[in-house]
C-alpha cells in the first residue's frame, strides 16, 4: 500500500519511503491494540483479582521502549545519511532564494562560483531579482530562472536563502523540505532519478500569497539538459 | 454573586466562561476556513470574498484563541479554581487577591486580542507562533502593523495573568494542605495542576521576554530577530543589526512545547482519577503515575527542537531532540498503559463524564501515536507543516483537551450549579462529538501525505504542479469540512442540556459520583481532616478521603 504518498523522485526517497511505511504500519498497529485492550476490558466481567503491576505495566512498557529505541536507531541512520554529511563535491551547484511569494534559482555557471549580491542592488523589475554585483567578475555568467531545472542522475547542491522573511522550500516527490531564513545560508542535497516536473512549494506562512508561492522542478536528461544551459 | 470576588469558585467559574467564549468565537473561525477552503468564491454577507490575509488572520486567530484562552485557561485555571483548594482540605486559595488579578489580566488580554480584528489592517498573518521577520516588520502583510502590536500586548498580558495565577496554585499546594494530606495522598489531579503551574511559571516568562523583544524589534530600534539587508516590498531595512530569526524560534518553542503540556496535563490528571473512580477501584501504582506526571513536565522543557528539525539547526541537533522527544513518549505511554490496567475488568458505569475520559484515552492515543513518527528528523523533513501534523495535534492536544474540558464539567458541575447535567442529552452530546472528531481530523493525515502544506489560504488559483498536488487533495478537503460542520453542529446539544439543567430545580444528591476525593465532602465548620489515599474502594463501595473510620 502507498499510504497516498505521492510518486518517489529522488534517490534517497526509497528508503525513506520504506521508513515511513513501517512507522505508519506500527503505529496504526499500536493504535488497534490499545483500543482493542481497551474495549475487551470492558466487556469482559469485573475482575478483581490481585492484579502484578510488572506483569500488566512495566513489561509492556519495556517492550515498547525497546520498540521506540530501535526506531529510533533506524531513524537514525537515515538522518545522518542525509544531512550529517555534505553534497559530494562534484554535486552541481545551485542557489534557492525565496522572497515574498516567488522562487528563484540561480546557477553559477562556466566559473562554478557564485557572484556576490548586495540588497541595494534587488531589482526585480529590472531583471536583478537577487541583487547580483555587476562589479564582480564571478556574477558575470551567472543565471538566475524561475524554474529549478536539474539533469537526472547527478547529485544537486542547493544553498537555500531568504531575501525578507522566513519561507520553506519543499519539493515533496523529491521528499526535500528545508526553511529558507534570512541572513542565513543552508545547504541541502538530494540526486532525481526520474524525468519529470514536479512542485516546489512554501511550507512556512510567508504573507498574504503563501498559498500561492510556488515553482517547478524539471527533471530532464544530461543532453537535454546540456541544451539547456547552453541557452 | 459578586462578580470582582476573590473567590475561588467565583473565579474558577469566570475562566470557565472566559473558555466558553474563547471556544465558540475560536470553533467560528475555523468553520469559516474549512467553508473557504471549499468554496473559495463564496459571497459572505456583509463582508464579501475572504481574502488570502482575512484567512491568515483567521488562522492567526483561531490558534491563539484555542491554545491561550482554551485549553490553557479552562483545564489548568478554570477547574483548579474550582475545586483544587477543597481537593487539598483548604477553604481558600493561598494568594486570592493574585488569583483574582491573574483572573481579570486574562480577560483584558482576550479583549485586546479580539480588537485586533478591527483595526486597519485586520488580524495578523503570522500564525499563532509569530516567525520574525513576518512579524517584525510592518510592512511584511496586512495585519502586520497595529494588528500585530495588539497581538504582542495581549500575549504579553496573558504571560503576566498565567505567571500570577500559575504562582498562586503552586503556593496553595505547598501551604494549604489540611492535616493528613501528605503528598502522597494528592489526588493525581492536584499533582498535574501542580506540575502544570511549575511549567507555567518557567516558560511563560521565557515568552513574555520574547514577546517583549519582538516589540522592541519593531518600536525602539533593536534587532534580537531582524538580520541586516533585508528586503521588504522591493525597499531595503537598512535600519537593522545582525539579529537572528532563529532566537525567536528557540525562545517561542522553549515556551511553545510545554504549552502543550500545561493543557494536557490536567486532562491525564482528571482522566486517571474518573476512570477509577467510575470503575470503583484504586488507580494502580499511584506513586509511579505522579513520577510520570512530573516526568512528562521535567522532559517537556527538553523538546523544543523537534519543532525545528528543517528550521535551520545543526543536524547534530535534529539527533538530540529526537532523543528527548522519543523520551518523553515514555511516561506518556506508561499513562496510556495505566488507564488501560485500570480499565481491564472493570465493568464500570458509564456516566458521561466517564465516556467523556474513555474518549480522552482514545483520541490521546490516536493522536499520540503519530507522535514517534513526526520524532523521527528524517520523516518530518517530509512531514513538517504539511497537514498531518495539524491532524497530529488536533487529536492529541485540541480533541483530547476539549474531551477532559467535557468529563470535568459534567463531573463538577453539580458543584458548580447545584444540578447535574442530563445525562441522556449528555451522551448523545458524546457520541456524536466523538463520532464526527475523528471523521474531521483522521483524514487530514491523509491529505498532509499526499503533501498539502497548512496555511494555504486557498486550494485555487495555484498554477503548475503544484496547482495539481493541491487538485489532487480536493476530495479529502471536502469531506474534511462537511465532517467539521457536523462536529461543530453537535455542540449544540450541550448548550441545550445546558439551558434545560439550569431551568430544572435544585436537586443533587451530596456526593452523587459517589467520589472519594475532599470536594464532595459534606460542608460544616469543622476543619478538614484526611484520613487516607484517594479511590480507596471496597468490595465496590467508596470510602471517601474524608471518612475517618472504616468498618
Amino acid at each position: 500500500m502507498r499510504w497516498w504518498l505521492p510518486q518517489d523522485a529522488a534517490l534517497h526517497g526509497a528508503a525513506l519511503d520504506r521508513e515511513m511505511y513501517l512507522a505508519l504500519w506500527i503505529m496504526t498497529g499500536l493504535l488497534a491494540a490499545a483500543h482493542l485492550v481497551m474495549l475487551v476490558g470492558l466487556y469482559i466481567g469485573r475482575r478483581e483479582a490481585k492484579r502484578s503491576i510488572w506483569r500488566l505495566e512495566v513489561a509492556p512498557l519495556l517492550l515498547l521502549t525497546i520498540l521506540f529505541g530501535w526506531m529510533t536507531t533506524r531513524a537514525e541512520r537515515l538522518w545522518s545519511a542525509t544531512r550529517y554529511a555534505g553534497a559530494d563535491p562534484a554535486a552541481m551547484q545551485v542557489e534557492v532564494v525565496g522572497a515574498q511569494f516567488v522562487w528563484y534559482f540561480r546557477y553559477p555557471g562556466e566559473d562554478a562560483r557564485f557572484g556576490k549580491t548586495k540588497p541595494e542592488l534587488v531589482q526585480p523589475g529590472e531583471g536583478n531579482p537577487l541583487g547580483i554585483d555587476p562589479a564582480d567578475e564571478d556574477g558575470r555568467d551567472d543565471r538566475v530562472s524561475s524554474e529549478l531545472v536539474l539533469p537526472i542522475g547527478r547529485e544537486v547542491d542547493l544553498r537555500i536563502r531568504s531575501l525578507d522573511v522566513i519561507h520553506g522550500f519543499s519539493v515533496p516527490e523529491m521528499r526535500v523540505k528545508q526553511n529558507a531564513v534570512p541572513g542565513q545560508v543552508f545547504h541541502i542535497h538530494f540526486t532525481p532519478v526520474h524525468e519529470g516536473r514536479y512542485a516546489v512549494l512554501c511550507t512556512q506562512v510567508c504573507g498574504l500569497g503563501h498559498y500561492r508561492m510556488q515553482a517547478i522542478v524539471r527533471v530532464m536528461s544530461v543532453a537535454e539538459f546540456a541544451r539547456w544551459s547552453a541557452r | 454573586m459578586k462578580i470582582f470576588s476573590t473567590h475561588h469558585r467565583t473565579i474558577g467559574i469566570g475562566y470557565l466562561l472566559l473558555a466558553g467564549a474563547s471556544v465558540a468565537i475560536g470553533t467560528l473561525l475555523s468553520l469559516l476556513m474549512r467553508v473557504h477552503r471549499v468554496w473559495p468564491d463564496l459571497n459572505w454577507p456583509l463582508w464579501g470574498v475572504m481574502k488570502p490575509e482575512d484567512y491568515l488572520a483567521t488562522v492567526t486567530m483561531h490558534g491563539t484563541l484555542m491554545v491561550f484562552f482554551v485549553l490553557t485557561t479552562a483545564p489548568q485555571s478554570g477547574f483548579s479554581n474550582l475545586v483544587l483548594p477543597e481537593q487539598i482540605g483548604s477553604r481558600t486559595m493561598a494568594l486570592p487577591w493574585l488569583n483574582a488579578a491573574g483572573f481579570w489580566t486574562t480577560a483584558v488580554s482576550l479583549l485586546i486580542l479580539l480588537s485586533a480584528f478591527f483595526v486597519r489592517g485586520g488580524g495578523p498573518i503570522s500564525g499563532w507562533t509569530s516567525y520574525p521577520p513576518l512579524s517584525a516588520l510592518a510592512d511584511a502583510g496586512p495585519g502586520q502593523a497595529t494588528g500585530m502590536d495588539l497581538w504582542l500586548v495581549s500575549v504579553g498580558l496573558f504571560c503576566i495573568a498565567s505567571t500570577m495565577s500559575g504562582a498562586n496554585t503552586l503556593v496553595t499546594v505547598m501551604r494549604c494542605r489540611c492535616k493528613g494530606m501528605t503528598w502522597g495522598r494528592m489526588p493525581l489531579t492536584v499533582w498535574a495542576w501542580f506540575t502544570a503551574a511549575l511549567l507555567t511559571v518557567i516558560v511563560f516568562s521565557v515568552l513574555f521576554a520574547a514577546a517583549l523583544m519582538l516589540l522592541c524589534d519593531r518600536h525602539a530600534g533593536t534587532s534580537f530577530f531582524v538580520p541586516a539587508g533585508g528586503v521588504i516590498n522591493g525597499v531595503v531595512d537598512a535600519q537593522r543589526g545582525d539579529g537572528s530569526p532563529l532566537l525567536w524560534l528557540h525562545l517561542f518553542w522553549f515556551f511553545g512545547h510545554p504549552e502543550v503540556y500545561i493543557a494536557i496535563l490536567p486532562g491525564m490528571g482528571m482522566t486517571s482519577m474518573l476512570l477509577a473512580n467510575f470503575c470503583r477501584r484504586g488507580v494502580p501504582a499511584y506513586r509511579w503515575m505522579i513520577t510520570t506526571t512530573l516526568l512528562i513536565g521535567l522532559l517537556g522543557l527538553s523538546v523544543w527542537g523537534h519543532h525545528m528539525f528543517v528550521a535551520g539547526l545543526n543536524p547534530w541537533a535534529g539527533t538530540v531532540f529526537q532523543l528527548t522527544t522519543i523520551a518523553i513518549a515514555i511516561p506518556s505511554t506508561a499513562k496510556v498503559l495505566n488507564w488501560l490496567v485500570t480499565l481491564w475488568g472493570s465493568r464500570p458505569t458509564y456516566t458521561t463524564p466517564m465516556l467523556w475520559s474513555l474518549g480522552f484515552v482514545s483520541l490521546f492515543v490516536a493522536g499520540g501515536v503519530t507522535g514517534p513518527v513526526l520524532a523521527q528528523p528524517a520523516l518530518d523533513a517530509y512531514l513538517h507543516n504539511t497537514f498531518f501534523v495539524v491532524a497530529h495535534f488536533h487529536l492529541v492536544m485540541a480533541m483530547a483537551g476539549v474531551f477532559s474540558i467535557f468529563a470535568g464539567l459534567t463531573y463538577w458541575f453539580p458543584l458548580i450549579a447545584g444540578r447535574q447535567l442530563d445525562e441522556r442529552l449528555g451522551k448523545i452530546h458524546f457520541w456524536w462529538t466523538l463520532l464526527f472528531a475523528y471523521c474531521t481530523f483522521l483524514p487530514m493525515h491523509v491529505s498532509g501525505l499526499m503533501g498539502e502544506p497548512r496555511h494555504g489560504a486557498q486550494l485555487t488559483g495555484v498554477a503548475g504542479p503544484a496547482g495539481e498536488l493541491l487538485h489532487r487533495v480536493w476530495g479529502v478537503e471536502r469531506h474534511i469540512t462537511y465532517n467539521a460542520v457536523m462536529l461543530a453542529l453537535g455542540q449544540i446539544f450541550f448548550f441545550w442540556n445546558l439551558q434545560k439543567t439550569l431551568r430544572g430545580s435544585r436537586s443533587v444528591a451530596e456526593n452523587p459520583w459517589e467520589a472519594t476525593t475532599l470536594e464532595w465532602a459534606p460542608v460544616n465548620d469543622e476543619e478538614q481532616v484526611c484520613h487516607r489515599a484517594p479511590c480507596v474502594h471496597i468490595d465496590g463501595v467508596s470510602v471517601p478521603q474524608w471518612i475517618a473510620a472504616v468498618e
